[in-house]
């Protein structure tokens, strides 16, 4: 089947003969045929031989009769079957209006109203972000005082999960970092004919600034984004709601055992990435530079001092907190569509990674300042 | 009046569990039929098999003339062209405004030009009583009826002989359910489509329904129409209809 027109002129007069089945296929095709520049005249639409039609077919027809009558003309349909007046009722009282796209802004605009946009909702994020905080801390008040309420199980779940199950993935990117940091000072060291000191370079840079971030990075990666996630995808199913009507409490139950398993996890596996960055260092200062494993762990006590593994240690429970805390943060602001969940567990790595970093430097620089 | 679903002896098996065990029905063009029956007897499934969703695994089941078993991507394109779905909460792309969500099949498989396809897409907003205004809302700042009517207007754009809902009238109060079965009833006689629905809804069942056919236990329990149900004498059935 196909569909086609006929235009036959006559002094005053066309007809449109209408052919064939018009229906969505070939709409596009009739309606390049179709003229609708006429005045004045009289427009008979012959509509005997229409053997199939659709919506889209009749839509063509009534625009065209629409642009028609605006041109003054008189507009007759001949030999239209009764399915045809049916639907082409139906059509016509659905005729839609013209609609008003939605206003958008020129490109300068643009980058202005989205600048303007992105401090406004920084700056209710920030606020919001206070009172998570300011709530968490209200909530482990509250536990102080009533240890019992303490969801234990939940604790445990998320220090296997988060701590436990991350400990592979650590370990052997902390063994390659010591391996990494020993060789390329090995290179170096080896110039002024100082390779012991490969022991200080490896033992203090590992332990007090590298374990412990490349391990906030790995959880974050890993762990801010499933708290996000996991979160999220509650409250759209409605089980905080859920929960909440029930008296449970969501820091009790959702938010302090993630909090509490990561603030206690993260010095733990930081003390294994300790252990396996310096082995790292280790087999690389006894194949290149030959400094047996004996010589490496003496010099080690008698030249670094303990203080750069407990700062290391004592910065891994607040990189726990960051990590988790933003995780849980982003993950109530998911709403109900599913485009959030994706958006709002990149933001929250992103966040995290930054936050953790960014601390580091801080911690970096006061300690330092002190002394230490 | 040829039939638009042919279906003889199909059976759904997953693992051992049986689903179906032999069904035999037809649908005939511009019914509304439904498939009824309690919960987890197959209804939805059977649906989806009518959809390319799900396979069957033995039996045949003929959709518009065509055999659905082993069907070429092309064929199986072609089919999927001539048939419209309504999923239970709409299932609209997330991403993409009422009016976006109506008018991408237009605009993938047709060289229709973009204003064309705005009237068109409008039209069928209109059509399923949703107001104009709603074109540029998102499926997120929908309620759960609209969400349901701009589905409907989705799945109407390339204006399918065959229309499927899965149960449209679920989860909206009783007068946007009543309007929903009035709407669907009006398009029907006016596009001379096919509506084949998974339905609870008892008012839809004695209101709107042509035939239907009531599974369970595998098998078919009833075929027919309502007035064949209420004098039939089984009274498992009899829930069905209204209590009445």
């Amino acid at each position: 089947m196909s569909a086609s027109i006929n235009i036959f002129t006559t002094n005053n007069t066309i007809t449109f003969t209408c052919k064939g089945s018009w229906t969505l296929e070939y709409v596009t095709q009739l309606s390049r045929k179709l003229t609708s520049t006429c005045k004045d005249k009289n427009v008979v639409f012959d509509l005997t031989s229409l053997s199939d039609f659709d919506t889209h077919g009749i839509l063509l027809i009534i625009e065209t009769i629409k642009k028609l009558q605006l041109q003054n003309c008189q507009i007759k349909k001949v030999g239209e079957s009764e399915k045809f007046i049916s639907l082409y009722e139906v059509c016509l009282s659905n005729f839609p209006k013209e609609i008003k796209h939605p206003d958008k802004h020129g490109t300068i605009g643009q980058f202005f109203y989205t600048f303007g946009k992105n401090i406004v909702e920084s700056k209710r994020t920030l606020i919001n972000f206070f009172s998570f905080v300011g709530g968490l801390t209200e909530a482990v008040g509250k536990l102080t005082i009533n240890p019992s309420q303490i969801r234990f199980k939940a604790m445990f779940y998320h220090l296997e999960n988060s701590g436990l199950k991350a400990l592979p993935i650590i370990l052997l990117t902390s063994f390659l970092i010591g391996v990494v940091i020993a060789f390329q000072g090995a290179v170096q060291l080896e110039k002024f004919g100082a390779n012991i000191f490969i022991v200080e370079m490896v033992s203090i840079s590992v332990t007090r600034e590298l374990a412990p971030l490349l391990t906030a990075i790995v959880i974050a990666g890993r762990s801010a984004s499933a708290y996000t996630a996991e979160i999220g995808v509650m409250k759209i199913t409605e089980e905080i709601d859920a929960m909440k009507t029930m008296g449970f409490s969501v820091w009790n139950f959702l938010i302090i055992p993630r909090v509490f398993a990561l603030m206690i996890s993260l010095p733990l596996v930081v003390f294994f990435a300790d252990i396996v960055s310096i082995f790292g260092g280790m087999v690389v200062a006894s194949l290149q530079l030959g400094i047996s494993f004996e010589e490496f762990a003496n010099r080690m006590q008698e030249s670094v001092e303990i203080k750069h593994v407990i700062i290391g240690l004592v910065k891994a429970p607040i990189f726990g907190w960051i990590i988790a805390v933003i995780g849980c943060f982003r993950g109530f602001q998911i709403s109900s569509s599913t485009e959030s969940v994706g958006k709002y567990t990149t933001i929250s790595v992103v966040n995290a990674i930054f936050w953790v970093i960014a601390m580091d430097a801080i911690v970096s620089v006061f300690l330092t300042e002190l002394g230490l | 009046m040829s039939s638009v679903i042919v279906a003889k002896n199909i059976v759904t098996r997953f693992g051992s569990n049986i689903v179906h065990d032999g069904l035999s029905f037809e649908i005939k063009k511009g019914e509304i039929f439904g498939l009824l029956g309690g919960s987890g007897s197959g209804k939805t499934t059977l649906l989806r098999e009518m959809i390319l969703l799900q396979k069957y695994s033995s039996g045949s089941l003929k959709v518009l003339d065509i055999d659905v078993k082993k069907l070429k991507d092309k064929k199986a394109n072609e089919l999927r062209s001539r048939w419209g779905v309504l999923f239970q909460f709409g299932a609209l792309f997330s991403s993409l405004s009422v009016l976006e969500n109506i008018s991408i099949a237009l605009k993938e498989y047709t060289n229709l030009s973009n204003s064309a396809i705005e009237k068109a897409a409008l039209m069928k907003l209109k059509m399923v009583g949703l107001p104009q205004s709603a074109a540029h809302l998102y499926p997120s700042e929908l309620s759960g009826g609209m969400k349901k009517r701009a589905g409907l207007a989705r799945a109407l754009i390339r204006d399918p002989k065959l229309l499927f809902l899965d149960e449209p009238t679920s989860g909206l109060d009783p007068k946007s359910a009543r309007d929903f079965d009035e709407l669907i009833v009006a398009l029907r006689d006016a596009l001379g489509i096919t509506v084949i629905m998974v339905t609870h809804d008892k008012d839809t069942i004695s209101s709107v329904l042509d035939r239907f056919v009531i599974l369970g236990n595998k098998k078919i329990q009833f075929l027919g129409d309502i007035e064949e149900l209420r004098t039939s004498d089984n009274e498992n059935l009899k829930e069905f209809t209204n209590g009445k």
